[in-house]
């Protein structure tokens, strides 16, 4: 068996890690930073496969070589390569060269994303983090989303309660400003991974995870998506990719990202 | 020079209503021994400005508060800060919730005393729309582009810690970030920084990499304070991590009715001394390890 031949046994989360592994192929040299579990280790994946070129820190405030093992590191000390703070951050994203992937609260049909609170911002009914470095992020550099939960109320009708950050809503762009100047790459959930690239930036479902229908993506998504008749599976993970998800994961982290940790294959969980 | 005083002494020249920034982010390197002093105080209607943690919290369930200006309130590992949301969720607070970015620009603008620095960060987002007072302007240049003029945010005082600081006000971040730190000491009137460790001048002569760890000039310092284990609970890289059992007690408290005034007759409501001694001892303070990721 090769190690690019596809894995038979494998989790959700570890299907989830590779497919927004992808997000990042085509960026070249740029920092790769991924906020939770699945897009940090979607982005080590990457940076040790597609991408090499790729840069990460090790979350603090050092640039690294490599990815950094997630959780207790068992002696193991990352490869610096240079201070990162976070003053150093701003510099990197306004000058754009990032692609974040992090994990909104709630999108909307725009690709408009929030963290910040649900229920009016002047009394919300629950208060989050705050807008963090979203608005910067969304108009200065490419971004992808993570979501591990597919429903409506994250996916919501109309707009997200507080935009967070610029998506492609005509009604709000910008004097001077076009869809051009804004580069939202991909949405990967637990049923399926999407893009902006069906007619005038709406999002389009451009893979189905094993077992998941088209049916049940569009039933727990608020607004209209974009697909074909014909939509793939999404690729299982190779030997390869599960081995170096292992090394990047030594504690398994990525067993807790959802609950029971159930197989990428739903239909071998049923059966 | 000599420009030590105590933690009494500084607090008490900040007054009602006036705008105090605090460095560090989230729960790493806070001065919240100052920050324990200030809610001894009898000062109220703060705007307080910081990326912030339990320092925000902590004064907002204190009752201290009148506006906070943030990007965020979280304690990293417990993502939501306890108190914060409960002020926000009860709106008993003002607020100017921006750009993690902007928000260093604002700080950057005070800084170099101009009113605005031009950015297109909020562009598009409902920062502009819960903050009327952010103005876009057109560009006077041949691009053709709206942007935001990112106000200053001007500091009456700002509350800093670091590891180690003489009595002229040189202070030193060894730890890996020193986070915006510099930025409020100059986007500030008046800056008041605690130390873990009072050091003789000579300390800095040694070897230059120790002045590589100086991030701002001794003018911008105006007065220092000597508190061992000042940023606990949040941590003083390298010198110890953050106290992770102390803030599930913290957060745990906001459940439970006078779950606040508990904490604060605990942890608050006495001398530093007794604080140290409660929290486990110093030396036992400097043993909390770093955090990892």
């Amino acid at each position: 068996m090769s190690n690019s031949t596809p894995a038979t046994d494998y989790t959700l989360t570890e299907l989830l890690i590779c497919a927004a592994s992808t997000a990042w192929i085509d960026d070249g040299e740029v920092l790769a930073t991924g906020i939770g579990i699945v897009p940090r280790l979607a982005a080590s994946l990457s940076m040790l496969s597609t991408n090499p070129d790729l840069m990460m820190t090790d979350s603090e405030a050092y640039m690294v070589a490599e990815p950094v093992p997630v959780g207790k590191r068992n002696g193991y000390e990352p490869k610096r390569d240079s201070w990162m703070g976070f003053s150093r951050i701003f510099d990197n994203v306004w000058g754009k060269k990032r692609h974040a992937f992090v994990g909104p609260t709630q999108i909307d049909c725009f690709g408009q994303a929030n963290i910040s609170c649900i229920g009016p911002h002047a009394k919300p009914k629950v208060q989050m983090l705050g807008v963090r470095g979203f608005p910067g992020n969304s108009i200065s550099h490419q971004n992808s989303f993570f979501i591990p939960n597919h429903n409506k109320k994250v996916f919501v009708d109309g707009e997200v309660d507080m935009v967070a950050s610029i998506g492609y809503n005509p009604e709000r762009l910008p004097k001077g400003y076009s869809f051009d100047d804004i580069d939202i790459r991909l949405i990967v959930t637990n049923l399926c991974v999407m893009d902006f690239n069906g007619p005038n930036k709406q999002i389009r479902v451009i893979s189905l995870h094993p077992g998941v229908s088209i049916e049940e993506v569009v039933d727990n998504t608020s607004f209209q998506l974009s697909y074909a008749s014909d939509i793939p599976t999404t690729a299982a993970p190779t030997v390869e990719q599960l081995e170096i998800i292992n090394r990047v994961d030594p504690n398994n982290a990525r067993a807790y990202v959802i609950k029971d940790n159930p197989l990428g294959d739903r239909r071998k969980e049923q059966a | 020079m000599n420009k030590c005083q105590t933690a009494q002494q500084v607090v008490a020249q900040i007054k009602d209503g006036m705008t105090v920034g605090i460095g560090g982010w989230g729960p790493r390197r806070k001065p919240m021994a100052l920050i324990r002093e200030l809610l001894r105080s009898d000062v109220k209607d703060l705007t307080i400005v910081a990326y912030g943690g339990a320092d925000v919290g902590m004064l907002c369930a204190a009752g201290k508060v009148k506006k906070v200006i943030y990007a965020f309130v979280s304690l990293d590992f417990i993502p939501l800060e306890p108190y914060f949301r409960q002020a926000r969720q009860n709106a008993t607070i003002e607020t100017m919730e921006i750009d993690e970015g902007m928000f260093l620009l604002g700080l950057k603008a005070a800084a170099m005393n101009i009113p605005f620095i031009p950015t297109n960060i909020g562009l598009g987002t409902d920062v502009l729309n819960i903050n009327p007072e952010i103005k876009t302007i057109e560009s006077p240049y041949s691009d053709g582009k709206e942007w935001v003029a990112m106000p200053a945010i001007n500091l009456d005082v700002a509350l800093l810690h670091v590891d180690k600081a003489d009595s002229r006000g040189v202070c030193q971040i060894k730890g890996a970030d020193h986070y915006m730190d510099d930025l409020f000491a100059r986007a500030s009137k008046q800056t008041f920084v605690s130390c873990d460790e009072l050091v003789e001048s000579d300390y800095f002569h040694q070897d230059p990499l120790e002045a590589r760890f100086v991030f701002w000039e001794r003018s911008e310092t105006n007065a220092v304070v000597h508190i061992p284990g000042g940023a606990h609970p949040t941590s003083c890289d390298p010198m110890y991590g953050f106290d992770v059992p102390h803030f599930k007690t913290y957060n745990a408290s906001v459940k439970s009715d006078g779950g606040w005034q508990s904490y604060f007759d605990e942890f608050v409501q006495c001398s530093e001394q007794e604080y140290l001694e409660k929290v486990g001892g110093l030396d036992a303070l400097k043993k909390l390890p770093l955090p990892v990721f």
